[in-house]
């Protein structure tokens, strides 16, 4: 459990007293207080076409969220070269992706260096996580239905939520086009076509169907299919000087999905999704000396069902319910792992049963306090020797009060979670019983509205996934959760439009987290038999500075900028450890992007820059693990406008224009310049 | 608008200008640290393989002179740059013969054959997935976990290469069981270690007899399940170890009788590694202790002349306690000094101990990651480990 420990004590008695400071400052403006929409964030719409400008409810939102919050939506997720959610991500500050290269190689987030598993991801208010491993692979959302993405260090700022939505340390929010009909539309038809390097054929359609005023449809396909080949090269000064092509990087995957919507009464709305992913690949595995070539396959089968209902049974009583069940599936064959039955050929089942019912209620007109309650019942089957076969049953409680004044918004969460483990053979986890208390807050220091100050303070935890407690020879059923406790400061400020300068916002935090019981792979005495232990500790210190910057120049030319910066210092203070002091595996001090726009008439240019600082690619800091500082620059030319009274949309993108070759994750390269065409429609 | 744009484009001239200072990607030199020199014998130092985690491209050599003291840290990369990736991925085993020196990598489907004295490569053998190498006149004979070339694409079975070594290919092969490992040449036969660990918990539990003219396989000897290390003593014994099912059935330690072909004794001793030399056989063992609910490490003796366990440990206790993870263990059979390993945590720099003939604590080095293999060098005579 992670209540006082007297190292963190100070500092959390600071931050306790001046939460209090904060909200008696605050308590005399209470009367002013405003009404506001539940979800404040529902009322987003990003960009409008033709507008190009922030809309004001997005910045408000973000201004006021008392945890730190970046989105990319419509145009601006557009300005980036994107073909999967993965690649869109990389341009929020404090963010990490391990990228294995290529169309189908996994990628996964790692938000403020508290590790993957640490941030939850959701896909249309549904958290969608991997029990048997922890990860989500970014990499197999397309961008073809993905219409914003949001991502929150910490949680997102509405109390109105499911209890998972609180409790990771930090979480990525999807969420897929919606249907909005204009007067005297009945549908939208929208299809689209991507080609380009790799091999990539991406077609996809969506198809949007108004049914009755209270009722609509919309369901989406996508097909993506690559062989994945690409040019990299390992080049040492004085040395060797290999150039390559990639292989057995090829992947085959389609998803399709369908949504009902309904509107209940005057606020309330239902919706039920059906979704399915379903792809083969090859694993093109890593580049290694004298052998480029490998063999293995994987398979992935992803169903889920969600329903969802949200209505209010008063003016001051509001109830979102959700339910789910997932089906994933996944098969890896190694024909260079023989055995006495055939090359080896392992399945998985993971099966999943959510539910969540949260309630809020409206004290007062600037008071509300919510409780959310969620159960979940995740199974894992294998063909593995020695298998299990866990289940694990899951209750989360989150109880959240949240105060909103003009000027100053305090939030305090108390999350309680009680985690049950059975298996039918061998030994079973323990059972876990986690408290974790959540506060936050953001205030108006001075008349202006537009420059917000915030802070908030979090525990929370992630189980030990199911590999880590029962992978044959390597599970340790003992395993305690990984705990993180994170500290964050900052500020937002919005500087109204003025001149040519658009509106513009700048947010910078400087934060500082702590993880404890980091669940690491030891090699045990017994040196074929290593073990998953609770051993590491980390702390990271780490500052974010992001600003968007919009110009409306003459000539009706719109200049869109956006940078950001992350520092991040994240050191292994794991005691009696031998790399201590050494910042960990894969984290660059300095990371930098940059995006911009030139928006004339029908045509837009994008220039996007990112930059990652070096990194070392094991525990110890020392030459042999160094890896070089890699920077990309993209750039895409967009024709949208009107063809036959057809709305058409047509993109040529270049990726690492200047053809650097570099690894993220070491010897996994990337690849350098290539190619996208991509063409739209909407009838 | 033309003028915002120009200085937008400046910006990015600027960005690119600060950031643009990928610093020259050199080959990673060696590292040297002085260590205390010891009596030249017929030995003159050793290499060392480090075999680095899987996927880093880590295998590196260290070596290790006598005379002088210098311990060279990473020599591989530097005396041959032209080797892409390096010396490469998991490096299994190590020998010298002759004049050359031979790593099997592992992950990179290889023996490397090097010149002994700098190390600069002579050739690349490809032997699919290799593990370990021996020598017998004028051969070197490597064994592997997979055959698709040698045995067809199905076959569970691992092969044994023979390779000439003076022309360095490979001159022929022979089937053997499952997933071999160890092995050891005892009156012109080849003895082989099959663990068959692939198709837990279906264990193989033989060693393969190899006759080395014809070059088939005579017969197999029946030892336990799991096996691994196998050493020839000088008394036409072998000392074979059994990994057990690491649940239920221990780890142990058999006694082959090769005039006899069968088991002429066993020791309840798990064994992670072992080396004989001279009439004595050091074992490093490990045990799952119910008291402690942790591993404990043991560090035993057998008299192979007598095949009698020798009481004590060959380490001070003080030596012991300080190694996590013991690894490499090699004892030069002139000196009788031991070299014992740390791997730490897999993922950082070992340790390297030295230990005198009185036991007493010589020095220890840092090395690459997991380090594993010593091969001694001598100026006549070839010792390998």
């Amino acid at each position: 459990m992670i209540f006082y420990k007297q190292n963190g004590l100070w500092i959390r008695a600071s931050m306790l007293l001046f939460m209090i400071i904060f909200s008696f400052s605050a308590r005399t403006s209470a009367q002013e207080s405003t009404s506001k929409s539940l979800d404040s964030l529902d009322t987003v719409k990003g960009y409008i076409l033709g507008e190009v400008i922030v809309t004001s409810s997005k910045n408000k939102v973000q201004i006021e969220s008392p945890m730190p919050m970046q989105i990319l939506s419509g145009q601006k997720l557009e300005k980036l070269n994107s073909l999967s959610v993965a690649d869109a991500i990389r341009y929020f500050s404090g963010v990490q992706l391990k990228d294995y290269g290529g169309i189908g190689g996994i990628k996964t987030i790692n938000v403020r260096s508290l590790g993957s598993a640490h941030t939850a991801v959701f896909y249309d208010g549904m958290s969608v996580g991997n029990a048997q491993n922890g990860q989500v692979d970014l990499g197999k959302y397309s961008m073809d239905n993905i219409e914003t993405i949001e991502l929150y260090n910490g949680q997102k700022s509405t109390i109105f939520q499911p209890a998972r939505g609180f409790f990771s340390s930090n979480t990525l929010f999807l969420k897929s086009r919606t249907p909005s009909f204009k007067k005297g539309e009945t549908h939208h038809i929208r299809s689209a076509f991507k080609t380009g390097s790799f091999g990539l054929i991406n077609p996809s359609l969506l198809y949007q169907q108004k049914i009755s005023p209270t009722l609509s449809l919309s369901s989406s396909v996508a097909w993506v299919k690559a062989h994945g080949r690409y040019t990299y090269r390992y080049k040492k000064e004085g040395g060797y000087d290999t150039t390559a092509v990639r292989q057995n990087g090829d992947v085959n995957s389609f998803r399709a999905e369908v949504a009902l919507h309904a509107k209940l009464e005057k606020t309330g709305q239902a919706n039920l999704k059906a979704y399915l992913y379903d792809s083969e690949r090859g694993l093109p595995g890593a580049i290694l000396a004298n052998r480029y070539n490998h063999v293995q396959r994987q398979w992935d089968r992803n169903f889920f069902l969600h329903g969802s209902v949200q209505n209010s049974f008063s003016k001051k009583h509001h109830l979102l319910g959700n339910i789910k069940f997932s089906r994933d599936y996944n098969r890896y064959i190694d024909p260079d792992y023989k055995t006495l039955e055939g090359a080896l050929d392992n399945k998985y089942y993971q099966n999943e049963l959510y539910a969540s019912l949260v309630n809020l209620y409206e004290i007062k007109d600037w008071w509300k306090v919510s409780l959310a309650t969620d159960f979940s019942l995740n199974t894992l089957k294998a063909n593995l020797y020695r298998f299990p076969y866990p289940t694990r049953y899951s209750y989360l409680v989150a109880a959240s009060s949240q105060m909103q004044w003009q000027r100053m918004d305090l939030q305090v969460n108390v999350l309680g979670g009680y985690i049950n483990e059975e298996v039918k053979y061998y030994q079973q986890g323990d059972d876990q019983t986690v408290i974790s208390p959540v506060i936050s807050a953001s205030f108006q220091p001075f008349s202006t509205n537009g420059f917000r100050i915030r802070a908030f303070y979090k525990e929370s935890f992630r189980m030990p996934t199911f590999n880590d407690l029962y992978y044959t020879f390597i599970g340790n059923s003992s395993l305690r959760p990984e705990f993180t406790t994170q500290y964050n400061f900052g500020a937002t400020w919005n500087i109204a439009a003025e001149g040519i300068l658009q509106a513009t916002t700048v947010q910078a935090d400087i934060y500082y987290n702590q993880i404890k019981d980091k669940i690491v792979a030891m090699p045990s005495s017994n040196l074929f038999r290593w073990t998953m232990l609770n051993l590491g500790e980390v702390e990271v210190k780490g500052l974010e500075v992001n600003t968007n910057l919009g110009f409306n120049l003459p000539a009706s030319v719109f200049l869109d900028l956006g940078l950001s910066y992350t520092y991040q210092q994240a050191i292994d203070i794991t005691p009696n450890g031998t790399t201590y002091g050494d910042q960990i595996p894969y984290t660059p001090k300095h990371s930098a992007t940059l995006t911009s726009a030139i928006i004339w008439k029908d045509w837009q240019m994008n220039y996007s820059f990112m930059y990652t600082g070096e990194r070392y690619s094991q525990k110890a800091n020392i030459p042999v693990n160094y890896i070089q500082p890699w920077y990309t620059s993209d750039i895409a030319l967009n024709w949208d406008g009107e063809l036959l009274k057809k709305s058409v949309k047509i993109g040529v993108e270049v990726n690492n224009l200047f053809n650097q070759y570099y690894d993220v994750v070491l010897h996994f390269p990337m690849p350098g310049r290539n190619f996208r065409l991509s063409l739209s429609l909407e009838l | 608008m033309l003028k915002k744009y120009r200085n937008t484009i400046l910006i990015f001239i600027a960005i690119l200008s600060i950031t643009g200072c990928r610093k020259d990607d050199l080959i990673i030199p060696e590292e040297e640290d002085i260590l205390p020199p010891q009596t030249v014998t017929t030995t003159e130092g050793f290499y060392l393989l480090n075999e680095g985690n899987m996927n880093m491209n880590k295998a590196s050599l260290d070596y290790y002179e006598y005379e002088t003291g210098k311990y060279r840290r990473n020599v591989y990369g530097q005396a041959n740059p032209e080797a892409t990736l390096g010396l490469g991925d998991v490096g299994n085993d190590l020998g010298i013969y002759g004049s050359k020196l031979y790593a099997v990598i592992n992950n990179s489907n290889k023996v490397e054959v090097m010149d002994v004295e700098t190390s600069k490569r002579l050739k690349v053998i490809d032997v699919k997935n290799a593990r370990d190498i021996t020598f017998s006149n004028g051969k070197a004979y490597v064994s592997a976990y997979d055959g698709d070339v040698q045995l067809g694409e199905d076959s569970p079975n691992g092969f044994v290469a023979e390779i000439d070594t003076t022309s360095l290919e490979i001159k022929r092969t022979v089937k053997v069981g499952r997933q071999p490992e160890e092995m050891a040449v005892v009156d012109n036969k080849l003895y082989v270690a099959n663990s068959g660990g692939y198709s837990a918990p279906n264990y193989e539990s033989i060693v393969s007899v190899i006759d080395l003219s014809s070059f088939t396989k005579i017969k197999d000897i029946d030892v336990a399940i799991n096996l691994h290390r196998l050493k020839a003593d000088d008394y036409g014994d072998l000392y074979v170890s059994s990994r057990g099912d690491y649940f239920d059935i221990p780890s142990q330690l058999f006694v082959i009788d090769t005039k006899t072909g069968m088991v002429k004794k066993s020791f309840d001793l798990p064994t992670s590694n072992l080396t004989i030399v001279r009439d004595t056989a050091y074992i490093i063992g490990s045990e799952f202790s119910y008291e402690t609910f942790g591993w404990n490490s043991n560090y035993s003796m057998i008299n192979v002349k007598n095949e009698t366990l020798l009481e004590g440990s060959f380490l001070l206790e003080s030596v012991s306690e300080a190694i996590q993870t013991p690894y490499a263990l090699a004892v030069d059979p002139l000196s009788q000094f031991i070299y014992i390993s740390d791997a730490g945590d897999y993922v950082s720099p070992g340790t390297l101990y030295c230990i005198d003939k009185t036991g007493e604590l010589k020095f220890t080095v840092t090395t690459g990651d997991i380090p594993a293999h010593i091969a001694f060098k001598s100026k006549s005579t070839t010792i390998n480990q």
